[in-house]
């Protein structure tokens, strides 16, 4: 889907979202019932790097700031980090946590954060937006991805065959909307056919800031240790003690 | 991803107090060893994962070898490799006799 | 755990993981969790023919700190690149989790990251696990948990390692130290030698390592490459911790802003030092850590709480 139907088809009553010439998005919407929602985003595949990553974290803020419970969407649709010397220079890694932590606050200070992929979304971008919201949603459409299979294939030096064929028999590494899905990460997929206001109600009332994503993971079979291996460390850490010599 | 597991009878338990140690790292060339103070009398158990195959035979050897000099008696040894040589992998093995000789 | 006099002076780059544990903290005063006799595995490598390590290489449990208590976590950075996978960063997931649910437990979490990000035969596992630690790290920051990075080892703390030590409270990084997002070799592959020449080792080494951080104010402490030289600089930062606010990351919001405006018209490390008003910025690569260390104290965007 594209960035404007994804908007219209959720916000039918209005809104004022825009994506500018480097693909960020900042804006406000209203919700079924009138109710005012902020977005923020990257859009058309673009790459987020320092400077995108500061209005965005810039706008989340804002909302914070203004207090009550505003809640905020986060679309994504981008290619991944900026990959760019000067970036790095900078700390890029800073920047992009910053955007993170910032939505993380807006979840602790009570603002539910949505995230929507409807296009790309990669590694340390991916990190920084969609996977720092409390309730993640995938379009049909979508393709989350850590890395892409080629790329893949000539840092593990496996031939793209080998990893094709293994990724039908496992979900833990390929790209795909379902993979992610199965892993926990996202909480569900939409139906484009159905309206998305309301959908987009139902996940608001669903997101919350407590993180079941690894339970999820478990159910669904995507990732059958995580949850377990977590609250093992809890009840280790809680309860008794193991001595082991080493060097 | 082969393993193998070799059985001996050690001339006597090995000494010292400690019950577990580990040594070594998995990563290319090395190896990791985890020992256990877990069997009874001068048992030793070795168990071997390994990504590389047709090595079987200087896997016994080196075991026969560190068993024979280093006597693991109620040991059970189980090794994660990477791809060590079988002097780095008698070198682990020595090292963790020797933390689990500690008192 | 052997004469810890021993140790003190051992580097920490070439330090295993466990090595790195007894050498930061106080003699004999570590228990660890989830030790390799539990056996709890990766689940995912053998279908690649790899092997796996005991502890999924990542080594986690509490100890002291100069006589106070911590919980410690500890990334073997020779083990598939210290990288974020299922098990090995469920580990540091629940480690941190159990600080912020359970005050009877240590509220500083020592993070000892070496990880090039996220183990790619496990991807989406490793990605998504890197969000479920921020999201921890936050929740534990916001119930008066301290959590430090520790970075100076081979795998620096690249992707998601790097995001993750900006989510801490302190990060302390040596000379050695490299951290980033993507990685230079990644970068020269995408776009060329011309944006990121990755053989260029001074040019790697003024981009992303712990000197640059240190003066932009990337990082918080500079650690000489020794177990004695990160447990002053881990001893250091305990002692004031920025608490996790609207009010921290308004902070942080104006810090890099002004850093983005500062060193827009900067095209290298070099000249981003000069702009931050160091007389001689070709010199900072040969100063000695002490020097460098002291001139690091006294600037002014090096030195901040908003993080």
């Amino acid at each position: 889907m594209t960035l404007d139907k994804v908007l219209s088809g959720l916000f039918p009553s209005g809104h004022d979202v825009k994506a500018n010439a480097a693909g960020i998005i900042i804006g406000t919407a209203k919700r079924k019932q009138g109710e005012a929602i902020a977005v923020i985003g990257v859009a058309n595949g673009a790459a987020l790097g320092t400077a995108g990553a500061l209005p965005l974290a810039q706008e989340v803020l804002r909302v914070v700031a203004k207090g009550g419970d505003i809640p905020i969407l986060v679309l994504v649709d981008t290619q991944g980090q900026l990959m760019a010397r000067r970036d790095e220079m900078r700390g890029l890694n800073e920047y992009l946590a910053h955007l993170a932590k910032c939505l993380l606050l807006a979840s602790q200070q009570g603002h539910r954060t949505i995230g929507l992929e409807y296009g790309k979304a990669a590694a340390g971008a991916f990190l920084a937006t969609a996977l720092a919201t409390d309730f993640l949603i995938g379009l049909p459409g979508a393709e989350p991805a850590v890395m892409d299979l080629p790329s893949m294939s000539r840092v593990t030096k496996l031939p793209i065959d080998k990893l094709k064929e293994l990724a039908t028999t496992t979900p833990v590494f390929a790209p795909g909307l379902d993979h992610m899905a199965q892993m926990g990460a996202v909480a569900e997929i939409w139906d484009p056919h159905k309206p998305l206001d309301e959908q987009l109600e139902q996940a608001l009332k669903k997101a919350s800031p407590v993180d079941t994503r690894d339970e999820l993971g478990a159910q669904r079979k995507g990732r059958p240790m995580a949850a377990k291996v977590a609250k093992k460390v809890i009840a280790e850490a809680t309860g008794r003690r193991d001595n082991v010599a080493s060097a | 991803m082969l393993t193998l597991k070799f059985n001996h009878a050690a001339k006597r338990r090995l000494a010292g107090k400690q019950t577990t140690a580990i040594i070594g790292v998995v990563a290319s060339g090395n190896l990791e060893v985890l020992l256990e103070r877990l069997l009874p009398g001068a048992n030793c158990e070795i168990e071997i994962a390994t990504p590389v195959t047709g090595y079987d035979a200087t896997w016994k050897a080196v075991i026969d070898e560190f068993v024979e000099r280093f006597s693991p008696g109620g040991l059970r040894i189980s090794i994660n490799d990477g791809g060590a040589r079988p002097d780095t992998v008698f070198l682990r093995l020595m090292q963790g006799c020797a933390l689990m000789e500690n008192v | 755990m052997e004469n810890a006099a021993i140790y003190a002076r051992a580097g920490w780059f070439q330090a295993t993981a466990r090595q790195r544990v007894a050498g930061l903290l106080d003699p004999n005063s570590f228990t660890e969790f989830l030790g390799p006799s539990e056996r709890i595995q990766s689940p995912h490598l053998h279908l690649f023919d790899l092997p796996s390590a005991f502890d999924d290489g990542v080594v986690i449990g509490r100890g002291k700190l100069d006589g106070n208590d911590v919980l410690v976590a500890a990334q073997e950075g020779q083990f598939m690149g210290g990288t974020f996978a299922e098990v090995s960063g469920a580990k540091i997931v629940g480690l941190v989790r159990a600080a912020r649910d359970h005050k009877e437990l240590p509220q500083t979490v020592l993070l000892l990251l070496d990880s090039g990000g996220v183990r790619l035969q496990e991807a989406n596992a490793g990605e998504l696990v890197v969000a479920e630690l921020m999201r921890a790290i936050v929740q534990a920051r916001s119930a008066g948990v301290a959590v430090i990075a520790l970075v100076g080892g081979k795998a620096g703390a690249f992707g998601g390692a790097g995001l993750t030590a900006a989510t801490c409270s302190r990060i302390a990084v040596s000379e050695q130290g490299r951290i980033a997002v993507s990685g230079p070799e990644v970068i020269e592959t995408n776009k060329g030698v011309e944006e990121f020449d990755s053989k260029n080792k001074a040019l790697v080494w003024s981009t992303d390592g712990g000197k640059n951080r240190r003066l932009i104010g990337g990082a918080d402490a500079f650690a000489e490459d020794s177990m004695e030289g990160f447990r002053a600089a881990a001893i250091a930062l305990l002692a004031k911790v920025p608490a996790f606010n609207l009010k921290t990351m308004q902070a942080e919001q104006e810090r890099l802003a002004a850093r983005q405006k500062k060193f827009g018209a900067c095209d290298d490390a070099v000249s981003m030092w000069r702009v931050l008003g160091i007389k001689d910025p070709e010199a900072i690569r040969d100063m000695d850590g002490w020097d460098f260390a002291a001139l690091a104290s006294s600037i002014k965007e090096a030195n901040h709480d908003a993080r």
